[in-house]
């Protein structure tokens, strides 16, 4: 083996793939949230629709896609990796374990939350990715303007989808699971990189506290709100609270 | 006992020890009971009581290491009740003393359990895999010649506290033993952040980061995630900002080192 291979498959190598990978990720996680907040302007799917049909046809973002493969690839496959490793290094284990005592929850359970997240990964992208880039059975947009006319409209596949009770709760429970995964996980990415000053550290912590509230809760509204307030084209419903009306209305 | 506190009561404990004969045959949890233990004794005295029940039975004693009982040399290590050095923040195993129990608990003893550390015998484990990652880089190579000046070389004096703070570690292995992971990088990062602050562990510097951590990768430690339990065990309270110098020592090393292999 090389230098290069041996450090990256060390304990602290395997840690620099983890935390690189997975900070890389949580710029990817604003940028598909700011994007998808188009879901909540009023106007019958066009901007969400011009958006992904830019997404999806645009030759940097398709090459910046591949990035994300290898990001999301080399995330699990690490994972995996040092789940195996960390478990070997312990054959046998306590009568009595009280690790509750002296650490957080989120921070021992990285792996379960984990595949939480991968397991709605596999459903999202089927539904939404797979369907929009390979399988191509999404409806036009149709309407006046010609161009615009032959997008496909995936806001009415997203919309139609949060009107499943099914689908909606494995998005909330997917986004807890997510939300509790950056808690550790953005602190811990900076750590392991060793950017652990005690200057800025308590800083980095609670931005990514912040960081984990904010983006698991904006992709949880999505789901909700489309459950909860509007019919499967999108339109608001009449019998929502009038804050709501009016807050759509702004939009 | 003479001179101790008339007002504190005698304890009866209920003890769940880990027995085992030697490395290679599997152990198990034994019961035994132990009266009239005052609450002024120390964890390890309450053992010695124990033992010496066992010897009048004619029974083995329970092996279990210590040395100093003074919280400085690390020997004790016992997991107790789920927890390194039991639930007493900030103290070795000898420095735990009764009071923290009461009368009619129950008590789970444990060895450190992790690979790299097998068990010796009942609670004591062998932890030269430790020695042999201080072998691998935790020194600095002192040449032959005249003694230098005491104050020759200058040592701001918050660089030299830091470096204490992280040479206060006792080698007891809580990190290892409270890790999910059994993983051995608050040890290793405490000695690599010792000598790489000091302008002595300057021109090892490179060399000492690769090799430890190959020695300790090589002795099956887990990686470390952050978790922080170790921290929170550490009975002389090593910090987790060492693992993040430890990262950077390690990356700095093997970007910039001479070394191919």
């Amino acid at each position: 083996m090389s230098w290069i291979t041996k450090t990256l498959t060390s304990s602290i190598g395997r840690k620099i793939i983890m935390s690189v990978t997975g900070l890389f990720l949580c710029t990817f996680l604003v940028v598909h949230l700011v994007g998808n907040l188009q879901l909540f302007k009023h106007d019958g799917g066009a901007a969400f629709n011009a958006y992904s049909h830019f997404m999806g046809t645009n030759p940097i973002i398709r090459t910046i896609e591949w990035g994300l493969v290898l990001g999301f690839g080399f995330h699990i496959y690490e994972a995996f990796a040092l789940t195996r490793r960390n478990k070997a290094a312990r054959g046998h284990g306590y009568a009595q374990w009280k690790a509750e005592q002296n650490s957080e929850w989120t921070s021992r359970n990285m792996g379960i939350l984990g595949t939480i997240i991968l397991i709605f990964l596999i459903v999202h992208l089927y539904n939404f990715f797979w369907r929009a880039r390979f399988a191509g059975d999404l409806p036009k947009m149709g309407g006046a303007d010609l161009e615009m006319a032959d997008y496909d409209n995936l806001y009415l596949a997203v919309v139609s989808s949060f009107q499943l009770w099914w689908y909606v709760l494995l998005y909330v429970a997917a986004q807890i699971s997510l939300g509790y995964h950056l808690w550790h996980g953005f602190r811990s990415g900076f750590q392991t990189l060793g950017l652990n000053h005690r200057k800025y550290m308590p800083l980095i912590k609670y931005a990514g506290y912040v960081f984990a509230v904010v983006v698991s809760a904006g992709f949880a509204s999505m789901p909700l709100y489309f459950f909860l307030f509007t019919n499967e084209r999108g339109d608001v419903v009449s019998n929502v609270p009038a804050f709501i009306q009016s807050v759509a209305s702004a939009f | 006992m003479a001179g101790s506190n008339p007002n504190a009561k005698p304890m009866n404990l209920t003890l769940n020890v880990w027995r085992q004969p030697n490395r290679t045959t599997e152990g198990k949890i034994v019961e035994y009971k132990v009266k009239d233990i005052s609450p002024e004794m120390s964890f390890l005295e309450m053992l010695d009581v124990l033992n010496e029940d066992l010897l009048h039975a004619g029974q083995d004693p329970v092996a279990f290491d210590h040395d100093c009982r003074e919280g400085i040399c690390g020997s004790c290590d016992l997991f107790i009740n789920g927890r390194s050095h039991g639930p007493e923040k900030g103290t070795t195993t000898c420095q735990l003393h009764m009071r923290k129990f009461s009368d009619g608990d129950t008590i789970t003893i444990e060895p450190w359990r992790a690979n790299a550390f097998p068990v010796n015998k009942d609670l004591s484990v062998d932890r030269s895999a430790f020695d042999r990652i201080i072998q691998a880089g935790g020194y600095v190579s002192v040449n032959t010649g005249g003694v230098p000046d005491g104050n020759e070389i200058a040592i701001p004096k918050d660089i030299a506290d830091r470096a204490f703070e992280a040479a206060t570690c006792i080698a007891c292995g809580a990190c290892v033993a409270a890790c999910k992971n059994a993983s051995a990088m608050l040890f290793v990062s405490a000695k690599v952040s010792q000598l790489a602050l000091l302008p002595q562990g300057k021109p090892e510097r490179k060399t000492r980061v690769e090799n430890m951590i190959a020695q300790m990768d090589k002795e099956g430690f887990g990686a470390c995630s952050n978790i922080g339990s170790c921290a929170a065990e550490c009975p002389v309270g090593i910090s987790l900002e060492n693992i993040a110098i430890l990262n950077r020592e390690y990356i700095s090393a093997k970007a910039t080192s001479n070394n191919l292999a």
